[in-house]
């Protein structure tokens, strides 16, 4: 998937893979992150 | 060796499950999807438990003492599909069923907000008056009940108060809004603290029975749950501790709350530890009761898959922490771990913080720790509605920090985990669910030579309450008494 010049919500999850690092990777590529959030989904 | 410097201990663990399928509606997510959605309830309705279910119910059962979790994996999934007598009382604690549940409601209250219908109260009394933790002053706190005319009345509105349902879907009661210009003291939150309070109690007066400590030797208490207490000048005031000592004979303590989302317990353990050690206080209870807004959170999930709606569990949990008794599992305060601010939130980061620095700083292996005991949310529960197994997820985090010290082989991750970790078995219950239910087995082993160490480590998210972007972490060693031999 191509990244770059795209806009990405970064929705992450407490126990898994957080919204900080979806978000992270996400800039690496080239994208704009628009929303960067984790849950706690329990 | 007691007195001032020494290891405080953990004395006895205790836990309390009420199974309230008739509350279900009001867990946050059912009861905002039945607002979009009236006609989900039948659905709901005919997805609920019976008692004879959920009690028999093996992750309930490992919960409650009669199951050691790792006999979990001797189960055929689903584990729902069990069927078989299991005993109300179990070896670290009971199940209550629904109608009792709401009477405790009713004993908890001293501002008349719960009301009960008067022949569910007359029925409801004689049931009670046969449970060896219930008293005559607690009979009497039920009163006389009220018509069911008048309750029909009190709910007509949805705002008033919250109607109580039996899972048959019988009306037997309400709980009142205590103030309508209170957004604090609305119906729906003081059912949620009366809950926590109740379920609270219930798991301390259980340990009080079993255990060797007398309520009086009690100095202090402290609360971790994540309910609200308070009202419209101070939302989150607090102090439920004190309440719940007060319900479970606690004459000479006083207490407060500890607030840090689910590690709150973890961070109480800790300080109750230091208040033992440094002489402050002798024996110390951590109490915590149920997370009411997270019944039927994962509702949605269990419904698309056929399968009964499994979070209709309120839970509670009583510790003792107290001075070195030379037999009890130590608390070593010094190897308590912490996530800091400056640390970092990567997955990493914190498990480096509260496993891999610990360990560091006592000179110890990975697998000089027995059993690791971190977020131990029931799978049953989380996976069908993708959430995933959340210890498993865990447990792999903490084995591969093993193998990025160097201490086993990246091959040997999963059977690192079998090993030193578990399946999870708690109800999804917040604070609850995070290190703790595996607190009375810990316990009992390191007391009778089984285990020699157990490390406990809780997180919190936060995030959540939208005032940082930070998780939090606790972590702590149980560890053998060397006066036990």
């Amino acid at each position: 998937m191509e990244l770059s010049g795209k806009k990405v919500i970064a929705l992450g999850e407490r126990d898994g893979v957080q919204g900080g690092v979806i978000a992270k990777c996400a800039r690496s590529a080239g994208a704009e992150v628009v929303l960067e959030m984790t849950y706690c989904f329990v | 060796m007691s007195g001032i410097g020494s290891y405080p201990v953990i004395s006895g663990v205790r836990f309390f499950l009420a199974h309230t399928p008739g509350l279900v509606r009001h867990g946050s997510k059912p009861s905002r999807e039945l607002r979009k959605y009236p006609a989900l309830m039948d659905e709901i309705n005919s997805h609920l438990r019976t008692y004879r279910q959920a009690l028999s119910y093996p992750p309930n059962r490992a919960f409650l003492g009669s199951l050691y979790p790792d006999d979990l994996t001797d189960i055929e999934r689903p584990w729902f599909h069990v069927d078989g007598d299991a005993p109300r009382r179990q070896p670290h604690g009971e199940m209550m069923p629904e109608d009792e549940l709401y009477g405790l409601l009713k004993i908890s209250d001293s501002f008349d907000l719960v009301w009960l219908e008067q022949g569910f109260t007359e029925v409801t009394r004689e049931v009670l008056s046969r449970h060896p933790l219930v008293t005559g002053a607690d009979l009497d706190r039920l009163g006389e009940g009220q018509p069911v005319s008048a309750i029909e009345a009190q709910v007509a509105d949805g705002e008033t108060a919250l109607p109580l349902h039996l899972e048959d879907g019988r009306l037997v009661g309400c709980v009142n809004r205590a103030y309508e210009e209170d957004a604090t003291l609305t119906a729906d939150v003081l059912l949620e603290n009366l809950a926590c309070k109740a379920t609270a109690a219930m798991a301390l007066r259980t340990l009080l029975q079993d255990g060797q400590v007398e309520p009086g030797a009690v100095d202090y208490i402290l609360n971790t749950g994540e309910e609200a207490v308070g009202e419209r000048y101070q939302r989150g005031g607090g102090n439920l501790g004190k309440a719940i000592g007060e319900m479970a004979g606690l004459i000479n303590a006083t207490g407060s709350d500890v607030k840090a989302f689910c590690c709150g317990p973890a961070h109480a353990l800790v300080m109750a530890g230091a208040l033992v050690t440094s002489g402050v206080f002798r024996q110390v209870a951590v109490v915590g009761g149920c997370s009411l807004a997270k019944l039927g959170m994962k509702f949605q999930g269990h419904l698309n898959q056929g399968q009964p709606i499994l979070e209709d569990m309120l839970a509670g949990m009583a510790i003792m922490v107290g001075e070195d008794d030379g037999v009890s599992p130590v608390l070593r305060l010094d190897s308590v771990g912490r996530h800091s601010i400056g640390a970092g939130s990567s997955q990493q980061a914190i498990y480096e913080m509260l496993v891999s620095e610990p360990l560091a700083r006592l000179g110890l292996g990975f697998a000089e720790i027995d059993k690791y005991s971190t977020e131990l949310h029931n799978p049953e529960i989380t996976e069908p509605s993708g959430a995933g197994d959340v210890p498993g997820r865990n447990y792999q985090l903490i084995a591969a920090l093993a193998a990025l010290n160097d201490e086993i082989d990246r091959s040997e991750i999963m059977k690192f985990t079998k090993a030193h970790g578990m399946p999870g078995f708690s109800p999804t219950q917040g604070h609850i669910a995070s290190a703790i239910p595996f607190m009375g087995h810990a316990v009992d082993r390191i007391g009778d030579g089984r285990m020699n160490r157990a490390m406990f480590l809780a997180k919190g998210s936060l995030f959540l309450g939208r005032m940082t972007q930070m998780s939090d972490g606790v972590s702590f060693i149980l560890e053998r008494n060397p006066g036990a031999g």
